[in-house]
């Protein structure tokens, strides 16, 4: 069997200062051509992960390996095997894009002759070639995602750690991205990719593992996770938060089903929508709230986060 | 026996290539990020403008207004400020590398350059060189303008030059000390003002401006001693031959301050950036 791109052996990061336990136990493994996606809340330990992984951050214990590699031993060679895109766009905003890869390029330490053919050539694939000696501060947020894209694949690596790339991206610019990066799998990049986004991660990863404070509280293909769920899920809408809560009181004191509040609606977890729908009419009816919405569907991603985390994924 | 002694020498050999090769890419890592800075410079030509101005205004301003008030004996005036001058902005910019490194920190872009097999060292090394080459392209501005204003050197020129460098070396080995402030503040503004109280004392309470003979006897001591009045004196020495009123080896004591203060400051940053992950 091939070693996987990366293996993660039971991580544990704890932030002393702002006291927060970032990581608790996480481990999993990234088959080598796959696509993992990270997926938690703001401040699930997401990055951390990513920090730990590509040598900036050391962990307090357990270890990980990337293509075999151990990361506290071999950091030096580990470092030539991954390209790392980040959230912030973690380019110079006084350089231009040409000046931007020409440095990343120099600093991984690339043979000089090839490094204008390279940038060239990165410059065109992300459609950056008539902005190539313009500053970044007159690029638009997407202009600056796909050079931070493209200056992490200046060594064509085979592994790509990418944190929340499309975060604060409009539909449009995001939607190229996902291109650029269906592209990189195809040609066989492994990517590890974080991200709040559900959209995001049913599109992109073959894998997904769920994080909420530290913890890994989920593994497994985007269909697994579905699975998890049940088959269905009832939402009921109401007119406002008030009757909602109440609602939810009535709910939850009578049916032992898993159900969350979202704004004015209630979603209920079960296994035959109709007949649970049918007990929750009945409830409702005998109460003097008014219902104003009624729906049986199958769970979406969505679903199972908020599930998982009993958090809504968009607050 | 003769294979084993070939053995050996063709290993050092081989290390001694592992070795010039990590120093060809340390110096080569340094380089790029020295070219980057000083880009970002001319990049935001007001702030190099403006930075460059305020040591002018000082020369005018103790020149001019608070010059004719200052008599000191044996020694005209605008000749023993311009020297306490260029050392003033000399330090003032090497403040500036602790801004620049906190601003860079801010803005995730020393993050990139964690995970990328670079010399670690070359970050703050090439904010250090960067303020140093910003440094002499001001003092080489600042020359003129003590010139036009009647500053004359009472040396020679290579005197002057080697003042000029004792200068800039000392500068360069206090950057080291705001690359650590830099490291220490949350954002640029708070390096900022984290370097104030450090630089203040140093360059007022000093020889620069007036001489320490006038101060309070409880000031005095720490005035005439500490390492920016030695600096002050000896580059007075070397420019307008200006004796020191505390010792005759005041060029020397700048180089073992400077020396003393890299050997501290220098692995104290590294050590810093190591931890700051």
């Amino acid at each position: 069997m091939e070693t996987p791109a990366i293996q993660v052996n039971s991580l544990s990061k704890t932030f002393t200062k702002a006291k927060i336990k970032a990581l608790d136990d996480v481990s999993f493994e990234v088959e080598t051509g796959t696509v993992l996606g990270l997926l938690g809340p703001n401040g699930a330990g997401k990055t951390t992960i990513v920090r730990i992984l590509t040598t900036i951050l050391k962990p307090d214990s357990g270890s990980a390996k990337i293509f075999g590699l151990n990361l506290s031993s071999q950091a030096n060679l580990i470092k030539r095997q991954f390209g790392l895109a980040g959230q912030y766009a973690a380019v110079d905003e006084n350089l231009t894009g040409m000046e931007n890869l020409v440095m990343i390029s120099k600093l991984t330490h690339l043979q000089k002759r090839t490094i204008k053919n390279r940038c060239f050539q990165l410059l065109e694939q992300f459609d950056l070639i008539e902005a190539k000696d313009r500053p970044l501060k007159t690029y638009s947020g997407g202009m600056r995602r796909r050079l931070d894209l493209a200056a992490s694949l200046v060594n064509t690596p085979p592994l790509l750690f990418l944190d929340e790339p499309t975060t604060g991206l409009d539909p449009q610019s995001r939607l190229m991205l996902w291109e650029s990066i269906e592209k990189l799998v195809k040609e066989g990049t492994t990517v590890l990719l974080t991200t709040q986004y559900l959209e995001e991660a049913d599109k992109l990863a073959d894998q997904i593992v769920v994080i909420n404070h530290g913890r890994l509280i989920a593994n497994g293909t985007p269909s697994e996770l579905k699975n998890q769920l049940g088959t269905s899920i009832v939402t009921l809408t109401f007119n406002d938060i008030q009757q909602t809560k109440s609602a939810f009181e009535i709910v939850t004191s009578d049916i032992k089903n898993k159900s969350v509040i979202e704004e004015t609606s209630i979603k209920i977890l079960t296994e035959d929508g109709p007949k649970t729908a049918l007990q929750l009419l009945r409830l409702i009816d005998s109460s003097a709230l008014v219902l104003t919405g009624l729906n049986i569907s199958e769970p979406s991603l969505d679903d199972v986060f908020l599930s998982l985390t009993g958090l809504n994924n968009h607050e | 026996m003769k294979s084993e002694q070939l053995h050996i020498k063709s290993e050092s050999r081989s290390n001694n290539i592992k070795y010039l090769r990590s120093a060809y890419w340390l110096i080569s890592d340094i380089l790029t990020i020295t070219k980057r800075s000083l880009i970002t410079y001319t990049r935001i030509p007001q702030a190099l403008f403006f930075s460059t101005l305020q040591p002018v205004m000082f020369v005018l301003l103790f020149r001019y207004v608070f010059g004719g008030a200052i008599p000191i004996k044996n020694i005209q005036y605008v000749n023993y400020l311009i020297p306490g001058i260029f050392v003033q902005t000399v330090l003032f910019g090497s403040v500036s590398t602790g801004i620049g490194l906190a601003e860079d920190l801010q803005k995730g872009i020393i993050e990139r350059f964690r995970a990328l097999p670079m010399s670690k060292i070359a970050v703050l090394a090439g904010r250090t060189v960067a303020d140093l080459v910003r440094n002499i392209f001001v003092i080489i501005i600042l020359t003129g303008v003590a010139f036009a204003v009647g500053f004359r050197v009472e040396t020679s020129v290579i005197f002057f030059i080697s003042g000029l460098l004792l200068l800039l070396v000392f500068a360069f080995a206090i950057s080291w000390g705001f690359t650590i402030v830099g490291l220490s503040a949350p954002n640029s503004e708070t390096a900022q003002v984290m370097s104030f109280p450090l630089i203040f004392p140093l360059t007022f309470a000093s020889s620069a401006f007036v001489p320490v003979a006038s101060m309070p006897s409880w000031l005095r001591g720490f005035a005439t001693y500490q390492p920016v009045s030695v600096l002050i004196d000896a580059s007075r020495k070397l420019m307008v031959n200006f004796p020191s009123t505390a010792s005759n080896w005041t060029v020397d004591e700048t180089l073992i301050w400077s020396v003393g203060a890299l050997i501290v400051l220098l692995p104290l940053a590294v050590f810093k950036f190591n931890r700051s992950g």
